[in-house]
């Protein structure tokens, strides 16, 4: 066990921690050259076009190090505020981090977050400083953010470049130097603490666990403390570039279980596996349920690709346990499923497995966070879909997830982002100087209002340069109200959304304009109205159509003319009629665009 | 049996026209020596050798000279019957019109002209590009009237931007002068590869106003009945029956040969059509083949061109007809499309043949497009 070492890395979106990763994993021999791909540990097609790690993972090299053969089990952690609890149990796993600042760029908001979640768990802090090969680089300063940050000495701080394998090396030295090795009993009761899943088509779920304690043996029968599941060790193993069977995976070390379970439900991370007839007496501690953050409806496009939907949406689940659906109708959209998520980057990975993995093309409507609704009848009750918010007089009072989230940035954007936050009801807690010209702010906000386009204005307005994490505060009462759209009176209940009433003029009249723009003209005029209850609070219309029909047709225009109309046929066919109004699916997304 | 001729040749371009042509003159003789040779490879195309309409269409078929008409016409003679009463059109710009062109056309039988006015109005001429003024437009129908060549036609762009109706107006006062047996009249379409289409895009023109077009279309129908003519397509006026017999095949199904650059043909089961590319259709003639592509028509697509073209029509889908291409009711099948167009007064069922009502015809594309069959 002296000669194991478990290490994650800390690094924000962009900074280069994957390709780093894969010059360890290359330095060390551990993957064939032929086998290399860029950025080895994302191994979804969208991650590695995102560049950003979705799903952690495990890798374990081998490292010479004086007469000494060392261990390593690196440890690959999600990078974006989604998968914040994903996160902490990876760190959990681990008794050392790299923590890696992009020399040009210096620390961001999830670095922090991040670092501080590791240093809560002692786990020991190695900084290095990437992309030093880069013209923009400023290590000094840089380095004067880290020293300030972790309160290390400078000379601690490695200079290193993925991209040029400058200070590959001196990384892998300071593991063995620096990182201690894991402690544990061997012999004890068996405790191996569950960061991660893979699915496998072929032979289930693949769980990803760190022994804390005990020794799991091929054949055990285990039990995972949180679900009570008891399941039988198959296979047990090691993960090098491909998993490497074991015969028993030790106190200290990572390994691998596959015991044929087919959903992914039943493996939940955090959760603690142990011996079935010999258990421990306590799981290990920091277990979380994964709950769902935003909630959307997914409607299939065409509407007789319900069941094809339901397929799909299984399958996903099999390999994301943290996205949770149910049934839902809609006047509108038909029959699809009301979906939690994560979070907003959560809903459009879905959104595009979907797309891409199952071939679905699909109507996600206006997302929404879950309130809670204290009635003058039932008490309080929870609401996640405008439909379910009940009438105004059965409401006392609505109370609104909130959450604190923290920003770094550039100083000189420091005005527009403060006005960013105040316009979505934001309220500042702090400002804090990081050095000169970087700050840290923080606010309070309500999470609805994040949901929607706030990471990506905020991006725009800093030009890339704020970051922004944030924690899950609480629930505050505020003022919201449902905010309903009609055509030509009737109303499109997968346009509701639930918004505070100051803002529901604003949005209502954007909606109307936006719908304007998306709605194709019919043979009759078409009002579009935001109301608030019986309240009218913004109207567009959208003129008659006058005329349909191209000036010839010869011989030479029918085949063109035919194919052009059996296409205009199908487009309309994948319409949704409220009334006698025909509705693109774009305009169902309007709100997502709405600006 | 009908034949169409595509003359791929002008003297510069229309801004709005995307149809196939060249400016590349020189090539001319050769083009026509393949369409000659074309006719002869195509002779067992049609099922019967008979033919009834001739339409030589373009490009410019005007600009073919004497010598070039002679081939066409004695490779046709050779080749296929020309029926004595056979409808023979030629399409001609104002610009090329002359007596002694006048008596070379009448020379080979030609007893049809279609003329490209499109416009009295001078700045509209201009801004299209046209070749000819508006003096020449009227002038070359009465020379043509005064040849002794008695069915004539013009065609007429509406839509084209103005501050309000005037111009089409006046335009119609002098359609009325020229009394005329034919008009077709288009409103302005804005294609993507022209000139109008760039500027569009570029947003140095506007696009066509839908409802400016809905009101000169009305305008135009309106004011052509009130002279006695009989709107018997869409686009198409005629008096006294003076219905152009070639393209109303087009419109009933009948089987057609198209030769020339990208000229398209029909058997009834099938289309075809050929490059749009004059070199390439050269060189493929010159080595005796037909340079097409083959669309078998599936019985959907048959009803669907049925309904596309006839809808237009005067005479109308005749529900029959419908009915045993598909193999079933039609009016069953399409039920739930067919009573909301019946019920908006767009479509009418009469003598068991389906027919845009007048209101209709503003939304012919849509109504046809609402009635598609699906395999």
């Amino acid at each position: 066990m002296k000669n194991i070492r478990n290490f994650c890395i800390i690094a924000h979106i962009d900074h280069g921690k994957s390709t780093l990763a894969d010059r360890l994993i290359e330095f060390t021999n551990t993957v064939q050259k032929r086998d290399m791909q860029a950025q080895l540990l994302d191994d979804m097609d969208l991650e590695r076009e995102r560049g950003i790690t979705i799903k952690s993972h495990a890798i374990q090299m081998n490292y010479q190090y004086g007469d000494e053969s060392y261990t390593f089990n690196l440890i690959d952690t999600p990078g974006h505020v989604d998968f914040s609890y994903e996160v902490s149990r990876s760190i959990a796993a681990c008794e050392g981090a790299l923590l890696i600042v992009d020399a040009s760029q210096g620390i961001e908001a999830q670095t922090i977050s991040n670092l501080f979640l590791a240093l809560n768990h002692d786990l020991v802090i190695i900084p290095v400083l990437n992309k030093i090969d880069l013209p923009g680089a400023m290590p000094e300063e840089v380095k004067d953010q880290v020293v300030d940050l972790l309160g290390c000495d400078r000379d601690e701080i490695i200079h290193a470049s993925g991209k040029e394998g400058i200070g590959i090396k001196d990384i892998l030295d300071a593991i063995v130097e620096r990182v201690p090795a894991p402690k544990g009993n061997p012999d004890s009761e068996l405790q191996a603490l569950i960061f991660d899943s893979v699915f496998n088509s072929f032979r289930g779920i693949e769980v990803i666990f760190r022994v804390y304690n005990g020794t799991i043996k091929k054949g055990d029968k285990v039990k995972f403390v949180a679900t009570g599941k008891e399941y039988t060790a198959d296979e047990i193993g090691t993960l090098r570039f491909d998993k490497e069977p074991k015969s028993e995976v030790r106190a200290g070390d990572v390994g691998y279980l596959i015991s044929g379970i087919k959903d992914a439900k039943e493996v939940k991370v955090g959760d603690t596996i142990t011996h079935r007839d010999k258990p421990c007496s306590v799981m290990i501690q920091g277990f979380e349920e994964v709950k769902p953050m935003v909630f959307a409806g997914i409607y299939p496009v065409d509407t007789t690709e319900f069941e094809d939907l339901r397929d799909a949406m299984e399958k996903l689940q099999l390999n994301d346990a943290s996205l949770v659906w149910e049934p839902e109708t809609s006047a509108a959209l038909g029959f699809g499923f009301r979906c939690g998520f994560l979070g907003m980057l959560h809903m459009e990975i879905v959104q595009e497995r979907l797309e891409r993995e199952f071939d679905m093309t699909v109507i996600t409507t206006v997302p929404s966070v879950k309130f809670k609704v204290n009635t003058t009848n039932e008490g309080e009750i929870w609401v996640s879909a405008p439909s379910e918010l009940p009438d105004p007089n059965k409401i006392d009072s609505v109370e609104e997830p909130f959450i604190k989230a923290q920003i770094i940035s550039k100083s000189e954007y420091v005005g527009t982002i403060m006005k960013l936050c105040m316009d979505k009801r934001g309220i500042l807690k702090n400002q804090i100087y990081l050095t000169s010209d970087r700050v840290e702010l923080q606010f309070d906000m309500p999470l609805s209002e994040v949901v929607f386009d706030f990471f990506d204005k905020l991006k725009t307005i800093s030009r890339g340069y704020a970051s922004l994490d944030y924690e899950f505060k609480g629930y505050e009462e505020s003022d919201m109200v449902k905010l309903d759209i009609m055509l030509n009176a009737e109303p499109v209940d997968a346009l509701s959304a639930i918004v505070h009433r100051e803002k529901a003029y604003e949005w209502g009249k954007r909606l109307c304009e936006k719908l304007r723009e998306l709605l194709p003209r019919q043979q009759f005029e078409i009002a579009i109205q935001a109301a608030i209850g019986q309240k009218i609070i913004a109207r567009e219309t959208v003129k008659a159509l006058r005329k349909d029909v191209l000036a010839k047709c010869y011989g030479g225009d029918i085949s063109r003319k035919r194919k052009l109309l059996e296409k205009q046929k199908k487009g309309k066919k994948r319409m949704r009629q409220v009334g006698n109004v025909e509705i693109p699916q774009e305009a169902f997304m309007a709100v997502l665009k709405l600006d | 049996m009908h034949i169409y001729l595509h003359i791929p040749f002008c003297k510069q371009a229309c801004y709005y026209c995307d149809f196939h042509f060249s400016t590349f003159l020189s090539q001319k003789e050769t083009v026509v020596e393949a369409i000659c040779q074309e006719i002869r490879l195509q002779k067992n195309y049609l099922k019967d050798s008979n033919i009834s309409t001739v339409y030589f269409g373009g490009g410019t078929p005007s600009i073919l000279d004497e010598s070039s008409l002679e081939a066409i016409f004695s490779t046709l003679h050779q080749t296929f019957t020309i029926l004595p009463k056979a409808e023979i059109t030629l399409e001609a710009n104002p610009d090329d019109i002359s007596v002694e062109k006048l008596a070379i056309f009448k020379k080979f039988g030609i007893n049809r002209l279609s003329i490209g006015i499109q416009s009295f109005h001078e700045p509209h001429l201009k801004q299209m590009n046209r070749a000819h003024n508006a003096q020449e437009a009227e002038n070359c129908v009465k020379l043509a009237q005064d040849t002794g060549i008695d069915n004539i036609t013009i065609d007429l762009i509406y839509a084209i931007p103005a501050p309000n109706h005037q111009i089409l107006y006046s335009d119609l006062a002098k359609v009325e002068a020229l009394n005329l047996q034919h008009v077709s009249a288009y409103c302005l379409t804005i294609e993507p590869q022209t000139v109008f289409g760039k500027w569009t895009k570029q947003g140095k023109m506007p696009n066509i106003d839908d409802d400016f077009s809905a009101e000169q279309f009305s305008i135009l129908t309106e004011s052509l009945e009130r002279m006695g003519y009989e709107q018997y397509e869409i686009s198409n006026f005629a008096r006294n029956q003076h219905y152009s017999k070639h393209n109303t095949s087009y419109w009933k199904q009948e089987e057609y040969l198209g030769i020339g650059p990208s000229a398209h043909s029909f058997n009834g089961f099938s289309r075809q059509y050929n490059i749009a590319n004059n070199t390439k259709y050269v060189k493929q003639i010159e080595a005796g083949l037909i340079p097409a592509t083959l669309e078998v028509l599936s019985k959907e697509d048959q009803i669907n061109e049925y309904l596309l073209t006839g809808l237009r029509t005067i005479w109308g889908c005749k529900i029959d007809y419908l009915d045993s291409i598909l193999g079933s009711s039609f009016l069953d099948l399409q039920e739930i499309y067919l009573q909301p167009i019946l019920q908006a007064g767009h479509l009418e069922i009469d003598q068991h043949t389906l027919k845009l009502t007048q209101a209709g015809k503003l939304f012919a594309d849509r109504i046809a497009s609402d009635l598609f069959v699906e395999e």
